[in-house]
């Protein structure tokens, strides 16, 4: 795993108001990095300042441990939030011209023009006008302006919002597919079970603040709760009076519970067995909401 | 990629996006079609030299040499000719001239003696050119320089309000964007006033129009064209400036009234003044109304041979000023795509 981009510190206000404070952290090459947050969180501002549309007050992004320079990103892939493209152009026309702008040749913009937006499926629209698309097409569209020119790194705002199912699973498909070359993928996401499903590191940022960041792996050991899930034959009532249990939930011979720290797992277990046949019983994994939910506290 | 590659493909976009844009491609052909009409018809309806019928008078024929003469037998034939409109008048012994509906002037001039005429200050151009020339130069500067002004205020605007500035910033420096816009549209400017100006000055070449007044032209045009050339680019940034301001089209009226007025005082200034010429002199060095005043004034040959380079360099450091005011108001404002940025805010960029 090799971190290319670094954000270190970045402070950054408008009039009065502290969008980003210290905002620290590490996107890694090949790897699909996840940044969720409320909305005014600071999401798009910190995607504004990695691509140089905005500038930071303090603090520092850095790719491969040098400074980003325009040449550098020359070799980003930007997805804005607010969606944007020339609607009396062709989508064709369109998609050249902007990697033209990141530095393609004639004849490289069009090949991979023509490749990108058939993997898209809008190899037949390649010639209409932008505006006579429908609003999922031109967010396909989008898309392939921002990968035309296969960037090493791709910063893509809510790039599932606005796609119909259809489209969401080809755009992921397609991220995969770059992540797995290399690139570097970093997209911001409000809805947290898509982004679950997809990403291997996470970002939290909340208020302007990163309160957590890693893999999801490790993400979800780091927050795990002592929570446990248990199913036997009989009712598991008896849970109830158990020393150090707490239950969370209970429908029967399945029940949910927290452990008192000190609690010995194996212990709750053996009693279990004690009663009866126990059928199921394990650590609850938190969901990526549950963890959210915690850290944004 | 360098900047300059950078604007060399932003000025492209533009330049194919104007020449695809029909509006564009009519207001040409429609301009075209005027400079080609005003050029032909005059020699159209001419029709060459015309015809006189002469009854078998040798000397009278030798007197009508710049018509075509056609010979008849008699008073009578030549009347009939008259009559059929085969010749525009016939001259009978006597001498007598029989026309049609009116006396033709020029076949009494022929046969007269003129007598000898001296003017003290020879003007060397007919009045109503005197008027025309100056008015065409202003007018042309006045309407390329507003209707291609407005236009790079709209394609800023196009960009802020369909939010692809931001891609756009995000991949070429900002300065590309703004050079690549200015340098498309004064390029596309120049283009159609130079088509213009080739096809009119070839009808002239192929009709022989006024030696006169040919000669008169080059100088104004040859001084016309510098002075075009800064007017509008110097205008061109400030139009960008401005259309960067705006957050979406219809805040465009608004926000560029400053260059607005910077582009419609001066041309009024000029044509109304036309006859102070303290006022011709003093607007002709004025940044904003030399690039009409200065050639008018060359036209009609009141300026010193050193007068319109004094013009053109205080035009130039004008336009240098502007240039980097406006890009700096581009650029502060560029991003603001929310709202309507104020010049102050814009400027001071908080």
């Amino acid at each position: 795993m090799t971190t290319v981009l670094n954000v270190d510190a970045v402070n950054r206000s408008f009039g009065d108001r502290q969008v980003l404070k210290d905002v620290s952290f590490a996107v890694e090459a090949g790897r699909l990095t996840g940044f969720v947050g409320a909305n005014g969180a600071g999401k798009t501002t910190t995607m504004r300042i990695i691509l140089g549309v905005l500038a930071a007050q303090s603090g520092s992004t850095t790719w491969r441990g040098a400074p980003i320079t325009q040449e550098v990103r020359q070799r980003f892939g930007y997805m804005p939030e607010e969606r944007g493209l020339y609607p009396k152009m062709s989508v064709a026309d369109q998609v050249v011209y902007l990697g033209r702008l990141h530095g393609l040749s004639a004849a490289d913009a069009k090949a991979r023009t023509s490749a990108l937006l058939d993997r898209l499926e809008l190899g037949p629209r390649a010639g209409d006008l932008v505006e006579k698309l429908s609003l999922g097409n031109q967010q396909r569209v989008q898309i392939a302006a921002a990968l035309v020119h296969d960037p090493e790194l791709l910063v893509l705002d809510e790039p599932f919002s606005g796609l119909d199912p259809l489209a969401a699973d080809t755009v992921v498909a397609v991220l995969r597919e770059r992540a797995a070359a290399g690139a570097a993928v970093l997209f911001s996401s409000h809805q947290l079970d898509l982004v679950e499903r997809l990403c291997d590191d996470l970002v939290i940022i909340a208020e302007g603040t990163i309160r957590a960041a890693g893999s999801r792996t490790y993400l979800r050991q780091q927050y795990a709760l002592p929570r446990y899930s248990i199913e036997v034959d009989a009712d598991a009532g008896w849970l109830r009076d158990e020393p150090g249990v707490t239950l969370v939930e209970l429908d029967g011979p399945r029940a949910v519970l927290d452990l008192a720290p000190d609690t010995d797992d194996q212990r709750i277990l053996r009693a279990a067995l004690d009663r009866g046949p126990v059928r199921a019983f394990g650590p609850v994994r938190p969901s990526l909401a549950e963890i959210f939910r915690e850290v944004i506290q | 990629m360098t900047t300059f590659e950078a604007t060399r493909l932003v000025a492209a976009r533009e330049v194919r996006t104007k020449l695809r844009d029909k509006a564009f491609l009519y207001s040409t052909a429609f301009f075209l079609v005027i400079v080609i009409a005003s050029v032909a018809l005059p020699a159209l309806l001419s029709g060459g030299p015309a015809k006189v019928a002469v009854t078998g008078d040798s000397t009278v024929a030798a007197a009508l040499s710049q018509f075509e003469v056609v010979e008849v037998a008699d008073a009578a034939a030549a009347e009939q000719l008259v009559r059929d409109g085969e010749v525009e008048a016939a001259v009978l012994p006597g001498p007598e001239v029989v026309a049609l509906e009116e006396a033709p002037s020029d076949v009494v001039a022929a046969l007269s003696v003129a007598p000898p005429v001296r003017v003290l200050e020879p003007g060397d151009l007919d009045p109503f050119l005197k008027f025309l020339v100056p008015t065409i130069l202003a007018m042309l500067f006045f309407f390329t320089s507003y209707t291609y002004g407005l236009q790079i205020a709209q394609s800023v605007i196009e960009e802020k309000q369909t939010r692809i500035v931001e891609i756009l910033v995000s991949s070429v420096p900002v300065r590309a964007l703004l050079a690549g816009k200015v340098f498309a549209m004064t390029a596309l400017a120049f283009g159609q006033i130079a088509l213009l100006a080739i096809v009119g000055w070839v009808g002239m070449r192929v009709t022989d129009a006024d030696t006169g007044l040919v000669n008169a032209l080059g100088p104004a045009i040859g001084w016309f064209l510098p002075f075009f050339v800064l007017g509008f680019l110097m205008l061109a940034t400030l139009w960008a400036g401005v259309g960067a301001l705006a957050s979406r089209q219809e805040e465009i009226t608004s926000t560029s009234t400053p260059v607005q007025m910077a582009v419609l005082i001066p041309f009024f200034a000029v044509l109304f003044l036309q006859d102070n010429a303290e006022a011709q002199r003093i607007l002709s060095y004025v940044p904003f109304s030399s690039p009409i005043a200065m050639p008018i004034r060359l036209f009609n040959g009141d300026a010193a041979g050193w007068e319109p380079v004094v013009s053109l360099l205080i035009l130039a450091l004008t336009a240098a000023l502007l240039l980097v005011a406006g890009a700096r108001v581009y650029q502060n404002s560029l991003m603001r795509t929310r709202q309507r940025t104020s010049f102050a805010a814009a400027w001071k960029n908080s």
